[in-house]
């Protein structure tokens, strides 16, 4: 599975979640691979999930992949709450 | 010990604007030899070019930048509002706190990103933040 996360600058908080991320991830048995990224490189780059905080999130419409969108990047538990169930769903569609 | 030197907090100041907001916590970086002037410039130009990404959660500001953009050393500033300010984030706004950081090396402000999302995502200290009442008592919640 490969998940891309977007912040405004593609270095800073977006490298962040996808460390927690996968970080989570593997607390739940998952293995997740991914990328870290700006809005300008996001779109058009093919992953199985976007994760990008709320701000950035609203600019991802037209994705075919689900996005996610975190308010609090703080919050480890609204970042379990909302992409685990989906690393689970994509897990089992293989 | 803490990274966080004495001449690198203001504590509830009065401030118009986010830009302003980041001005300042870049100034204190520089005052405390943590980053060059250009690293406060690259701050204030990411936020005009790409918005209030920096709001990472709800009332908390952590200006920041690639370490190649000037930072010296590892460290940061902290600037409590008195007045919160609203930095253009549906979510999280208004701003009560703004935290620039300095990291040194290619990953040095994923560290220091990290190290204080340990601080400021535990809501007992970030309540104990906002109300210390001076450096002393900051630099016993804040241990990074």
């Amino acid at each position: 599975m490969y998940i891309l996360s977007v912040c405004g600058m593609g270095f800073g908080t977006s490298l962040m979640l996808l460390m927690d991320i996968q970080s989570m991830a593997k607390d739940h048995g998952y293995t997740v691979e991914g990328e870290a990224t700006d809005l300008g490189s996001a779109k058009g780059k093919s992953c199985d999930l976007i994760v990008a905080s709320s701000e950035i999130a609203a600019s991802l419409t037209d994705e075919e992949v689900p996005v996610v969108a975190i308010d609090n990047l703080l919050d480890k538990d609204e970042i379990k709450e909302k992409v685990l169930p989906l690393i689970e769903r994509l897990s089992k569609e293989g | 010990m803490t990274l966080l030197k004495e001449k690198a907090v203001k504590l509830d100041v009065e401030l118009d604007n986010a830009v302003e907001a980041i001005r300042l916590s870049g100034e204190l970086l520089v005052e405390t030899g943590c980053a060059t002037e250009e690293y406060t410039q690259a701050m204030i130009d990411g936020y005009k070019r790409v918005g209030p990404y920096i709001v990472i959660a709800p009332g908390i500001a952590i200006p920041h930048s690639r370490p190649d953009n000037g930072t010296l050393q590892s460290g940061f500033s902290l600037i409590r509002l008195k007045q919160p300010i609203p930095f253009g984030h549906e979510k999280n706004d208004p701003v009560k706190l703004v935290c620039a950081i300095s990291g040194v090396g290619d990953n040095g402000h994923i560290e220091m990103l990290q190290k204080i999302a340990m601080v400021l995502g535990d809501k007992d200290k970030f309540n104990k933040i906002m109300h210390a009442k001076d450096y002393d008592e900051l630099s016993k919640i804040i241990t990074i």
